[in-house]
């Protein structure tokens, strides 16, 4: 007895140690954050002083980072805004980073050490220019020489002290462009080269002290420019002539303006069309031509003599100086699976300073930067050490023959996810592995034992904590009983694919696209998005799961298509092909072939729809629901969504049997003075809904519209198509509506007067909450829109489902004239929002959580119950007991709530929610610049035990029990045979 | 303090009424006086009409008292066209309405009559040939009512089964902005069985209704002072948390100490038992000792 007491007090005592919140020593325990930059633009190499070596980078995603130079880390970077791309980068006074961004107009200092930001100057730009930065490289602090900046037809003079304008310079004359700005060393004569209408040359002298223009040439080229420009020194520059046949050499030595021309088929036998390479390098400039690189040299006269032709597919690096007024350039070229790193010096192409071969991973693609930086080996020789950016993004470090770290930067620019699951475990496992694991199992539980009852030393506390983040097994690549092990399918710009494990975040594969047909036209095609092609289960165990790619040709949208059949368990493509015809839509249709293969649907640019997979028997099953296949374009700029049906099979000579056309059903036409699309949405094809019916505070029922076909569309005003704030409150307004796809009903529409966009929202089940901002209020605003079928209300009675006498059953058509009705309510929410997602889990019972990604880039979890359409001022006893929240005008925001806790997804751009196995919890995954996985359990997990559930204690008690019943038996038999023997 | 900010709570809502008002002017009735400040936002007009063989026979439900001196109204027709299937789209009825504008710029649209052609023979054997295909029967109007077509027509089609009862049944619904049809949702009135039934109607006369919908306003977002808020949170400070029963509140200390006091008394009878057995046990020996 007494120990059935003891068991029921243990099992109270286990069940109330469930935590139910996230404390400090379980971050990180199931969720990681990984930090990118992105595809470096620029790279500027600090290592002179003996501390620690970096390299100070730009990228295509706006960030400027300091990295080691030794290992790759991010010492600091700093993300700037979407719409401020970097046009430059620069170090000054040999401790500010200097970088220009937003076309030339924004000017900011970082401290080089730790990235604070020294100063900011924004700069006055009058009209969209070319921005240029050059800092000067001496390291005195001196106010002769000023960092110079031309952009937006101005040209500036700024301090590097403290960012002051020293003077600022007009161009804005009409057609007049600023090439380059020049400034030889020594000199205090800055020179500005530019075209006006590309046909005439002109070059200013200018004081760079006062900023005053000494004097200004200018002379007319009859052939006219065709703007690309290379300067080869600091009097010449070398330009393209309009037909790309002739370089112009321009020299413009004290004050003068020269021209000498040089017909391209002088310089190469087989001439055609030229172009100039962006690799700078001293009195030498590179020209392709026909897929050959020229190395052209300048002389003292502006003569051009070619000294060197590589083939194609040579990334070449600026030059640089090194001893004894030599200057050196590096060029990288592939051969097979390997690359040759050659570096030379540019007087002298035939001497070889070092050449070096380097074995690289196929998908990584081919060498797009090279950017090169040199040191002193120990044997007091030239060292060089070469960053390299790859096609795939990923960026990589050479020295010595080898790669000393690589950065996969594909990652920070992921534009579709999905997830997939792990292979099954073998079955058959060494007794060793076991005995190991059981011993390794005991240990752990004993030192979780001894944290819980407080006895661990702070050297137990370390290694439970270690314990817990390896958290045996969690990063193994089989399939887990719960469902947590998974793959996350990400698809980047590049076109490269990586499966990334949930576990840890570690790459399990990639694998880079390649065109099927390796045509000349289209070497990479560049991914456009992911879909599940193949998810085994029932009848096609064997099989393994695999993805379907769709990739572009091209950045037209008539560009064609390719597919990509990706294996997920291997990373390894099974085949791909060249569909020859564009993809504007991919829709997966809800049926699947006996290999478990799912039916797509593909619309291209001429309206017709082509069927994958090309299999007669996909064909007879598309066959079979022909007359139910309805699809819907939106098209955003005329204002038009329309509706569509199948007709019947494509004609001409071009068509096969699995092209279809498609008849139009219904359009809905907003008119364009009034409204203009902004943003369309649908439900996740794949959701789970589980039960159909709310039941009320008073018994009553409510039916959910739960359709499929239902579209979210949002339209603004023209005029507040705009940024917020750009109109009045009177201008705008914001309409929503609720479209049957079948048939093009509006099953709701609601307007916000004094509304505007951005919208942001999520649709899920039965309901839309959307996010903008209201005008008259200055706040954001969330409203939450429910849809209710009325014509299922009748089914409440119980008796009618008992004898049957409901239409529970019947079969739901969209040509019935939908009885719907709505609920909707609107809250003010304090934050802008970047996107919006809502957890899903397996069976679809667990609550809901919408994720809302907030502008500071975190991910704040907010329950639904907050957006309930029914929440009143005072809820009654039964409100309240059914979990209705009292009406509050605000959302709150809860600090606590931030999925992220400490982390920032810098740049984020979406969040993907997966199912796990187990109920309770499901698998977040949020996308930006930055990577960051997390699991929630959005009402707790009410299905598991904790991982802090101390099976060593529930395991050491029943022992104890046990031993304890064996002793007072064994003590009880011998009291009683000593009675006996009384 | 208290009161300033009920006085800037009350002048809110006068201004808001005043907001109100003014979206309030959208109203389809021509009586702008009678309904001044009143709550409709929703303007759904409803027409229906029947067409019989011999005369065509206009029945708008709503009957106006008197019209704007200052009428801006102008008469609108618009036609209605369908199609059979793939067939070019032919005239099919009039929509004839008043165009009502506003001293805003804005324009309504009133007093809509519809009048339906009926079928010619040609076009009763193009619809049973759709019944019999379970063909598509498409209609159109114009996107824009002032300039027919507008920009685009606006396109609704239904499967031709849905429409046959007694008659054809059909129902309207014009989206409307202004002047203009955003979208028409048509089909049967009631509901359309699943699978479709071939049914040939028994009279070839159309029974139409007709709805004419503009956009609803979203109502406003409620704005609660702070006074109402801290009220309402000092009384929910206030509150005590529900009263919950003994049972509810200890019943995990109440089962554990159940079982030991049912444990004790198991414990006490066998106790009980134990020294009456002892005495028997020991009547029993002593003469057994006593026998020894």
């Amino acid at each position: 007895m007494a120990i059935r007491v003891f068991l029921t007090l243990l099992l109270f005592l286990s069940s109330a140690i469930v935590s139910f919140s996230l404390y400090e020593d379980q971050a990180g325990l199931t969720d990681w954050h990984q930090r990118y930059i992105g595809k470096v633009k620029h790279a500027v190499f600090h290592t002179q002083k003996t501390g620690r070596k970096r390299v100070i980078v730009s990228t295509e995603e706006n960030v400027v980072a300091s990295l080691d130079l030794r290992h790759g880390e991010i010492f600091w970077r700093h993300v700037l805004g979407t719409k401020d791309a970097i046009d430059g980068v620069g170090i000054a006074l040999g401790k500010y980073v200097i970088t220009l961004s937003s076309e030339g107009s924004a000017l900011r200092a970082w401290n080089l050490p730790d990235g604070q930001m020294v100063w900011e100057t924004s700069l006055h730009t009058a009209q969209h220019s070319k921005s240029l930065l050059s800092v000067p490289i001496n390291l005195k602090v001196d106010k002769d020489y000023p960092i110079i900046v031309f952009g937006g037809g101005y040209l500036h003079a700024v301090s590097a002290i403290d960012g002051e304008v020293l003077w600022k310079k007009d161009f804005t004359v009409e057609g007049f462009e600023v090439q380059r700005v020049l400034q030889p060393p020594g000199s205090s004569i800055i020179y500005v080269l530019g075209f006006i209408n590309l046909s005439e040359a002109v070059v200013y002298q200018i004081d760079s002290k006062s900023g005053e223009v000494v004097a200004q040439k200018s002379m007319v080229f009859p052939g006219g420019f065709s703007g690309e420009i290379s300067s080869v020194s600091s009097d010449k520059v070398v330009v393209l002539d309009s037909t790309r046949s002739i370089l112009v050499t321009i020299g413009f030595i004290d004050g003068g303006l020269s021209f000498q021309k040089t017909p391209i088929s002088d310089l190469v036998e087989d001439s055609g069309k030229a172009e100039i390479l962006s690799a700078l390098l001293s009195n030498m400039l590179a020209v392709k031509v026909n897929k050959r690189t020229l190395f052209v040299k300048v002389g003292g006269e502006g003569k051009l003599e070619v000294v060197d032709s590589l083939s194609d597919e040579t990334a070449m690096s600026d030059s640089l100086p090194v001893a004894d007024d030599q200057e050196a350039f590096a060029s990288v070229h592939h051969e097979g699976s390997k690359i040759h790193l050659m570096v030379k010096l540019v007087n002298e192409l035939d001497n070889v300073l070092l050449r070096e071969t380097i074995q690289m991973d196929q998908h990584r693609g081919r060498v797009h930067k090279v950017f090169m930086n040199n040191y002193i080996r120990t044997d007091r020789s030239n060292g060089f050490r070469a960053l390299i950016v790859m096609e795939d993004h990923s960026l990589l470090l050479l020295q010595q023959g080898a790669i000393v770290w690589s950065r996969e930067e594909g990652l920070a620019s992921v534009t579709d996810v999905t997830t997939a699951e792990l292979p099954l475990g073998k079955d058959g496992v060494s007794v060793s592995k076991v005995e190991h694991t059981l011993f390794e199992w005991l240990k752990g539980h004993v030192l979780k034992l001894k944290g819980s009852l407080l006895l661990a030393s702070p050297e137990d506390v370390v290694a439970i904590q270690e314990l817990r983040v390896k958290s045996s097994g969690k990063n193994k690549l089989t399939r887990d009983h719960n469902g947590f092990r998974k793959l996350i399918l990400a698809l980047t710009r590049p076109g490269k694919l990586f499966a990334l494990h949930t576990g840890d975040g570690r790459i399990v594969w990639s694998m880079l696209l390649k065109s099927p047909s390796n045509s000349q036209a289209c070497e990479r095609p560049n991914g456009i998005s992911l879909y599940q092609w193949q998810v085994p289960h029932h009848h096609a165990m064997d099989e393994n799961p695999s993805v379907l790619v769709v990739g572009k040709c091209g950045s037209d949208s008539s560009a064609p298509g390719v597919l990509s059949f990706v294996d997920v368990y291997t990373g390894k493509e099974i085949s791909s092909s060249d569909i020859g015809h564009s993809v504007v839509q991919v829709m997966p249709l809800p049926f699947t072939d006996s290999t478990e293969q799912r039916l797509h649907l593909i619309a291209d640019t001429v309206g017709h729809v082509h069927l994958y997979p090309k299999t007669s028997e996909a064909l007879s099953i598309f066959q079979r629901e022909f007359q139910n296949v309805y699809w819907y374009t939106v098209e955003a700029d005329d204002g038009i969504i329309r509706g569509h049906v199948m007709k019947g099979s494509c004609s001409g000579e071009t068509a096969d049997e699995y092209c279809f056309t498609t008849r139009e059903l219904w359009t809905v036409v907003f008119p364009s003075e009034s409204e203009k699309i902004i943003s369309t949405l649908t439900r996740k094809p794949n959701e789970v809904v589980h039960t159909q019916a709310k039941v009320n505070t008073d018994q009553d029922l409510l039916y959910k519209y739960v359709s499929r076909n239902l579209l979210f569309v949002a339209t603004v005003s023209p005029k507040g198509a705009g940024e917020i704030g750009s109109v009045t409150p009177e201008e705008s307004s914001l309409v929503v509506y609720l479209i049957d796809t079948i048939t093009g009903r509006i099953l709701h529409r609601l307007s916000h007067q004094g509304c505007q966009g951005p919208v942001h929202a999520v649709f899920s089940e039965n309901w839309v909450v959307y996010h903008y901002f209201n005008l008259r209020a200055h706040k954001y605003e969330v409203t939450v829109v429910e849809i209710y079928d009325q014509s299922r209300a009748e089914n409440k009675n119980v008796w009618k489902l008992i004898l049957g006498k409901h239409n529970l059953t019947a079969p739901i058509t969209s040509y019935s004239r939908p009885e719907v009705f709505t609920k909707s309510q609107s809250y003010f929410f304090a934050q802008s929002v970047k996107t919006i997602e809502v957890t899903s889990t397996a069976k679809g019972i667990t609550s809901k959580q919408l994720l809302i990604g907030t502008i500071g880039d975190q991910i704040l979890a907010l329950d639904k119950r907050f957006v309930d359409p029914r929440r009143t001022l005072n809820p009654s006893q039964a409100e309240k007991e059914e979990g209705i929240i009292p009406l509050t005008d605000t959302l709150p925001i809860i600090p606590q709530a931030y999925v992220t806790h400490s982390h920032k997804v810098e740049g984020l751009r979406g969040i993907v929610t997966a199912p796990s196995k187990l109920e309770s919890t499901t698998h977040v995954f949020a996308y930006g610049v930055d990577l960051f996985y997390t699991r929630l359990a959005p009402s707790k997990t009410y299905d598991s035990l904790t991982d802090d559930f101390s099976y060593a204690l529930l395991l050491i008690t029943i022992v104890a029990l046990v031993a304890a019943i064996y002793i007072t038996w064994v003590l009880s038999e011998k009291k009683e045979l000593s009675e006996k023997w009384r | 303090m208290a009161k300033l900010t009920l006085l800037f709570f009350l002048s809110f809502l006068i201004f808001s009424s005043c907001i109100a008002f003014q979206s309030d002017e959208l109203l389809v009735d021509d009586d702008e006086f009678g309904l001044e400040g009143a709550k409709p936002r929703s303007t759904d007009l409803h027409t229906s009409s029947s067409s019989s063989p011999q005369q065509q026979q206009q029945t708008p439900t709503i009957r106006r008292r008197y019209s704007d001196p200052t009428d801006l109204d102008s008469k609108v027709q618009f036609t209605l066209e369908h199609a059979f299937g793939d067939s070019d789209f032919s005239p099919a009825g009039t929509f004839s309405a008043r165009l009502k504008t506003w001293s805003h710029g804005g324009k309504t649209l009133t007093k809509l009559r519809f009048s339906r052609n009926d079928f010619s023979a040609e076009e009763k054997e193009a619809f049973k040939n759709l019944l019999k295909g379970d063909d598509f029967y498409r209609i159109r109007l114009p996107s824009n009512v002032v300039s027919p077509p507008g920009r685009e027509f606006v396109i609704a089609s239904v499967r031709a089964r849905c429409l046959p009862r007694d008659g054809l049944d059909e129902h309207f619904i014009i989206h409307m902005e202004g002047a203009n049809i955003l979208a028409v949702s048509y089909g049967s009135p009631g509901a359309c069985q699943y699978p479709r039934q071939l049914k040939l109607p028994a009279k070839w006369s159309f029974n139409s209704h007709t709805i004419l919908k503009s956009s609803e306003q979203a109502p406003r977002t409620p704005i609660f002072t702070e006074e109402i808020l801290g009220g309402e949170n000092v009384e929910g400070e206030v509150e005590p948390p529900p009263e919950r029963s003994f049972w509810a509140k200890y019943w995990m200390y109440l089962i554990p100490l159940g079982l030991v006091v049912m444990n004790a008394v198991t414990q006490a009878s066998n106790m009980a038992e134990e020294p009456a057995g002892g005495q028997a046990g020991g009547a029993q020996m002593q003469p057994a000792a006593r026998r020894r």
